[in-house]
């Protein structure tokens, strides 16, 4: 008999060939990792959510309900719209450096203070 | 949330279910669903971002290059092509465990249903001697744990099950409900280019599990289909679901298509392979290309189907950004294969310079139910799913 499949451990498995890391220090890279994972996890507690409250709205809820759930079209369009807003969100610091890229000189606070200081 | 009509990835409740698909859970769905979202925010809005960043500080700032690999070098020292990458490749692996988690969890019930649907069935022909090429044994390409040919349990077909269910997170739906958009892309181009070609046997190379090959199969319902791979979960799992979607004329066969002696010279009218030569080597190709060529009938075509070559007039910004699988996403032989001249290598195989044939073909999708793919502009180097054919026409005798 071959030994029954554990997915809990193999799920995760690491792929051959060394992983590369990007980030100068690894650490936040792991932590960024964790970060995405659990954004994930919160998304999917959100879809279904969302998928409650519209059964709601519609009748009382029964686990099988869950389960088969197909949002029409608008409702899918909505839920799309709320992960790319949701994403928006989690990542707006990337989106901050994008537009900061136009504005490589604009002063720190520090900086205005410092000038508003020595105003007059 | 503005009143725009969405343009995002569909919902992966509309990916096709044909009978050998994993059963999702509703969670299992969701994940998917925000992973399709995952990659297309890094690519719609973080990727251009880092062509601003590359344009704007790393450009002015260093050497000129000369090569996509000084540019990569130069990105890499970027906080913001680091972070993209750190993302990508996070979501690589977070894609993979989502579908590996759907396989295992139900492997016992999955790989028995394909045992009753393929055994005895003279369609599969599996060689268990047979050798994985080391381009193949010795990296798992695109980080899928175990490739296309490691069994966990003899029998084994959750490793093509999960390829098969989690692609259309990696795509965003772009290739279509059942993935078989390349597929369809070339039926349509020989539909429309060779209107009168009625092969009577075809034979596509590294096939996998055959979803590209179908709706081949589908459109020369009388001609002979062969599946040929390396990988014996992925042809298990391939005959098992061309059985489930009702297409009986493709056979699957276990070989190297480094030798395909057990075919005579000129056996097959077409042959064909999608997304498969940049998962060769160097060495294995010419033999690859002079064995398709050897097995090409008189008359016949010869269709090799792959993301552009890297030209001289393509940036280099773009070819590293290309490359970026390469390096991350473990495809070790994409960016030796991108920058060879492969009119010269059909020309070794065999093929006369004037039997060569030049195509391009992008992925057929179902517009109605994926509109925002009918005129996609997101461009995610080196996934888009719009391709170049190479092939060569061999002079009837
Ligand atoms: C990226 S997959 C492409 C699968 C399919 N053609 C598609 O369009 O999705 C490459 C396939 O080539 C197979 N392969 C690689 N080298 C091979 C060889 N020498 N002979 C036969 N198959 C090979 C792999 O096992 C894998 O299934």
């Amino acid at each position: 008999m071959t030994q029954p499949i554990d997915p809990l451990a193999l799920a995760g498995a690491k792929p051959k060939g060394k992983r590369p890391y990007f980030l100068d220090n690894p650490d936040v890279e792991r932590v960024m990792a964790i970060t995405m994972a659990v954004a994930q996890e919160l998304a999917v507690m959100r879809e279904r959510l969302d998928t409650v409250e519209r059964l709601l709205e519609a009748k009382g809820i029964s686990q099988a309900d869950i389960e088969n759930f197909q949002p029409t079209p608008e409702q899918a369009d909505a839920r799309g719209a709320w992960h790319q807003e949701y994403l928006a969100r989690i990542l707006r610091i990337y989106q901050q450096e994008i537009e900061a890229l136009d504005k490589p000189d604009e002063p720190t606070s520090e900086d205005i203070g410092v000038e508003l200081g020595q105003d007059g | 949330m503005t009143d725009k009509t969405y343009d995002g990835p569909p919902d992966y409740r509309l990916v096709g279910e044909h009978g050998m698909f994993p059963r999702t859970t509703h969670d299992e769905k969701a994940r998917f669903n925000f992973l399709a979202h995952l990659n297309r925010h890094l690519a719609s809005r973080i990727l251009p971002g880092v062509k601003t960043a590359y344009e704007t500080r790393i450009e002015p700032n260093n050497p000129v290059p000369n090569h996509r690999n000084q540019v990569r070098k130069q990105l890499l020292k970027d906080p913001l092509f680091q972070h993209w990458s750190a993302q990508r490749r996070n979501t690589m692996e977070l894609r993979q465990q989502a579908g590996r988690w759907v396989t295992l969890r139900q492997a016992e019930a999955m790989n028995a249903k394909a045992r009753d649907l393929t055994e005895g069935d003279e369609r599969l022909e599996l060689d268990p001697d047979l050798e994985i090429p080391p381009y193949l044994a010795k990296i798992d390409h695109h980080c899928m744990p175990g490739s296309y040919h490691d069994e966990l349990v003899p029998g084994d077909v959750t490793g093509p099950a999960n390829y098969d269910c989690g692609i259309f997170v990696t795509t965003g739906g772009g290739l279509g409900r059942f993935n078989d958009g390349g597929g369809h892309a070339v039926v349509k181009w020989m539909k429309t280019n060779r209107p009168d070609f009625a092969p009577k046997r075809i034979l596509d190379i590294g096939g996998g599990l055959g979803q590209n090959v179908l709706p081949i199969a589908q459109a020369y319902p009388d001609a002979e289909v062969v599946c040929l791979d390396t990988g014996a979960p992925s042809l298990r799992y391939g005959l098992a679901r061309a059985k489930e979607m009702g297409v009986d004329n493709v056979r699957f066969v276990q070989a190297n298509a480094e030798d395909m002696s057990r075919y005579p010279d000129g056996h097959f009218d077409w042959v064909q392979s999608t997304m498969f030569l940049h998962e060769t080597s160097v060495k294995s190709m010419p033999k690859i290309m002079k064995e398709s060529h050897r097995v090409l009938a008189p008359g016949g075509i010869c269709m090799h189907v792959e993301q552009p070559q890297y030209s001289p007039d393509m940036p280099l910004y773009e070819q590293a950004i290309r490359d970026w699988d390469a390096f991350y996403n473990n495809e070790p032989f994409w960016t030796k294969m991108h920058e060879l001249d492969l009119d010269q290598w059909m020309v070794d195989a065999g093929f006369s310079r004037d039997e060569l044939l030049h195509g391009g073909v992008a992925a057929v999708v179902d517009a109605e139910l994926f509109p925002e793919h009918a005129n996609d502009d997101v461009e995610d180097y080196g996934r888009k799913a719009a391709w170049h054919i190479v092939g060569g026409e061999k002079k009837a005798a």
